[in-house]
């Protein structure tokens, strides 16, 4: 699935343009990059939850060549699936049943 | 920021539609995602990322109260990949 079938998905359910629709799209995914951009936690209920990490910089290794090489300090998201997401995405009756509770 | 925050924003944007459109616009492009997933489909959204279904085998755990050994079955848990150009987007602080 890509930026062009959620459009689509959103022209059918909603019934706005398959230009209006294909630019919402566009700019969901561009708020939503613009927050964590920001440093800020992006909490989307019953889907999950974006944050960004700060890692520290560390020695690696080149895995071709096995050369040590320095990691820079970096920023990286991190997704968390909500329950909702998780039970339905595993399928299984149990998931479903305690995916509320379930931690 | 949360989802009504994200809604309001985009509703702001968009002054030729109602707070109602841009929460169905909202709600229909997160369940879409999670039924293309569903099905062990894959969400690529170049730039942005892309979410897919990875599968965790079957392994012995342990219940850390009693620590016995019971086992935990395989599951299908989603995963996120940050889009290049987001975690460049998210890395370009003047350094580079």
């Amino acid at each position: 699935m890509t930026r062009a079938d959620l459009a689509e998905a959103v022209h059918q359910d909603v019934g706005l343009t398959r230009q209006d629709c294909a630019g919402l799209v566009e700019r969901t995914l561009d708020l939503v990059a613009e927050a964590l951009e920001a440093g800020e936690t992006v909490k989307l209920s019953g889907f999950g939850v974006f944050q960004v990490r700060a890692k520290r910089a560390r020695m690696g290794r080149n895995p071709k060549t096995g050369a040590p090489a320095a990691i820079d300090p970096r920023r990286v998201i991190s997704f968390r699936a909500s329950q909702v997401m998780k039970a339905q995405i595993d399928g299984s009756p149990a998931a479903h049943a305690n995916g509320e509770q379930e931690r | 920021m949360i989802k009504s925050e994200l809604i309001a924003k985009l509703a702001s944007e968009n002054p030729h539609l109602t707070q109602k459109d841009v929460e169905r616009v909202i709600s229909v492009i997160l369940d879409e995602m999670i039924d293309a997933l569903v099905g062990g489909g894959r969400v690529e959204l170049r730039g942005f990322g892309a979410f897919s279904v990875r599968a965790r085998p079957a392994r012995a755990g342990r219940n850390p109260r009693t620590g016995a050994t019971v086992q935990v079955r395989a599951k299908a848990v989603p995963f996120f990949k940050s889009g290049k150009e987001l975690r460049e987007r998210l890395n370009a602080s003047g350094d580079d």
